[in-house]
């Protein structure tokens, strides 16, 4: 495949991606807004598949080190971002515990 | 395409369906913990796929990922009144690993780079250098060890116009000559400088849309690595974190009564004088925590107002507490969350729901406005700005036309407040001279443990 056509797929793929961002964000509970961030946060944290490609192939001494301390820093990324939005969410609770979760979102 | 190829992609796709759905399920607290689990599940497959790629030598892998993982933990247990400073720290994480894997590419691939994907490139490091200092400012800031308070001088916005500007000329330079190496590591250094100034004159009022904004930089950067690496996970994941910071700047710019142009361009921030003078013998009443409970106990609907203060004064639990005497009594007590009243989106929420505040009980602004008039105490604690009825009324202020919370409106209006000093903004409140208002002098904590004493509440 050549590169352009693999151009025009990446940009097909990043506009559908930001409409059904743009989609499923807006639903988000203005609640969860503190945890979405992070949440997003720690999956936008998946750059460390490029980094941990650049240190697996080791291609030079300087994208080695690069990418060494990016896996580092988009690992403390994921893990943080994971247990931090899941301490967050464990204490949202309900006052009625057979909870209604639609209403709010479906009623108004 | 190789078999493992193939068998890598579709691991990168099942990741991304599952980000997806992760935060669809975000958007209640009853599936929310879901979305955890799905994207943990997509990220565990997407690098378990990465591992799978032919020639890689592993322990160095397994170093960083262990690294990472010791940072990483503490990082995910800070108090939550930390939790926005933790945020903006992980925003420069994440765009240094951006940024960090686009300059190494850079070094790898030079000369022999499209004219596209170094423009692409270009962008992920600007965006990505420029999030990485611009975050570390507002973490500092957050955390209280740069001063909050904006700092600005003359011709500010020349000169970081004019650094972005230097910036992008380097970049078409390497576009054009993408064999000029040495100029790449200037293109870093001015996104790097940038991002510093253009943090520098924004005030701690202002940092969730700081904080959302530089979230949705981050986003975009990694798309944009997305397009260099030709990864469309990495592209989706970033279109996806890219909307979210996208529309949560939105939402705050909108909630401050800014421009959304305005937060754009940094313009956000600027220090608002206001005359304060000649007013301040105007008088107010006051009560006593005795006869703030006898009002409160009295009372058939009661709505709480938060604001940072509360947190501040660590006075989460109290208010706890008093939602629970209170309740006993058969008050209907509600809280209503103006979508500012903490450091970043929801944050409020969070400080609340961890004392143990049901998540049905916190209204949204919208939602709540209406029903002031039929309120019969409205309770501010630690809130000022956001309680401001000149918002609405008064159109020289400096906060004219911000949505407010109109707890005005109620029958009787308290607010615990240290003294009469001026918020946040250094806005004076025409709320605390109504006569259906009441002054509660005192730190919100200890006030707030008084009227659950005269309540006879105590724990439980």
């Amino acid at each position: 495949m050549n590169s352009s056509s693999n151009l025009i797929n990446a940009l097909f793929i990043f506009a559908l991606a930001g409409f059904i961002g743009f989609e499923v964000i807006r639903r988000v509970s203005p609640l969860l807004h503190t945890p979405l961030m992070s949440l997003t946060n720690a999956l936008d944290a998946i750059a460390v598949v490029g980094a941990i490609v650049l240190v697996g192939m080791h291609e030079s001494r300087l994208s080695t080190i690069f990418g060494f301390i990016a896996v580092v820093a988009a690992t403390s990324n994921i893990v943080g971002g994971f247990f931090i939005t899941d301490r967050m969410l464990k204490m949202f609770k309900s006052s009625r515990p057979a909870a209604n979760p639609a209403d709010k979102s479906v009623t108004k | 395409m190789t078999a493992l190829q193939v068998a890598i992609e579709l691991l990168y796709l099942i990741a991304s369906v599952l980000f997806i759905f992760s935060l669809k399920w975000m958007s209640s607290p009853t599936t929310a913990r879901h979305g955890i689990w799905a994207g943990e599940i997509g990220m565990v497959l997407a690098i378990g796929g990465t591992l799978l790629n032919r020639g890689m030598s592993y322990h160095l892998i397994a170093i960083a990922l262990v690294l990472g993982t010791i940072i990483g933990v503490p990082l995910g247990r800070v108090a939550m009144t930390a939790v926005p400073q933790r945020t903006a720290l992980s925003h420069a994480f994440g765009a240094l690993c951006v940024t960090l894997v686009g300059s190494a590419e850079f070094y790898l691939r030079s000369p022999d780079i499209s004219r596209f994907m170094m423009s692409v490139l270009s962008l992920e490091v600007i965006l990505g250098g420029l999030t990485v200092t611009g975050s570390l400012m507002a973490a500092g800031k957050l955390q209280e060890i740069l001063p909050q308070r904006p700092l600005t001088y003359k011709g500010q916005n020349l000169v970081n116009f004019v650094l972005l500007a230097g910036a992008v000329v380097i970049a078409i330079t390497l576009v054009l000559h993408p064999g000029e190496r040495s100029l790449f590591p200037f293109m870093i250094l001015i996104a790097l400088a940038f991002g510093v100034l253009l943090i520098i004159p924004i005030g701690g009022a202002d940092m969730p849309t700081v904080i959302s904004l530089l979230n949705g930089y981050a986003g975009l950067s990694a798309a944009a690595m997305g397009f260099v690496l030709n990864n469309k996970l990495l592209i989706i994941a970033g279109a996806l974190d890219g909307s979210s910071g996208l529309i949560l700047s939105i939402i705050m710019s909108k909630a401050m009564n800014r421009s959304f142009t305005n937060v754009l361009f940094g313009a956000f921030g600027q220090v608002q004088t206001s005359a304060a003078a000649g007013e301040e013998a105007k008088p107010v009443r006051s009560a006593t925590p005795e006869e703030a409970a006898a009002i409160l106990s009295a009372a058939n609907r009661v709505i709480v107002v938060p604001g940072y203060g509360m947190a501040v004064a660590q006075a989460q639990h109290k208010v706890r507490e008093l939602y629970d005497a209170l309740t006993k009594r058969g008050v209907d007590v509600r809280f209503a969350i103006h979508p500012v009243a903490g450091r970043m989106p929801g944050h409020m929420n969070v400080l609340l729901a961890e004392a143990d505040i049901p998540y049905d009980r916190l209204i949204e602004m919208d939602e709540i406005n209406g029903d002031f008039p039929q309120t019969d105490v409205a309770l501010v604690i630690g809130a000022n700005d956001v309680t401001n009825p000149a918002a609405r009324s008064d159109t020289t202020s400096p906060i004219y036309g911000m949505p407010i919370l109109d707890v005005d409106k109620s029958h009787t209006v308290m607010v615990i407040k240290r003294s009469m000093n001026p918020g946040f903004a250094g806005i004076d409140n025409p709320l605390y001279y109504l006569d259906n208002t009441l002054m509660l002098f005192g730190d919100a904590k200890a006030f707030v443990g008084s009227i659950v004493r005269e309540l006879g509440g105590g724990h439980g």
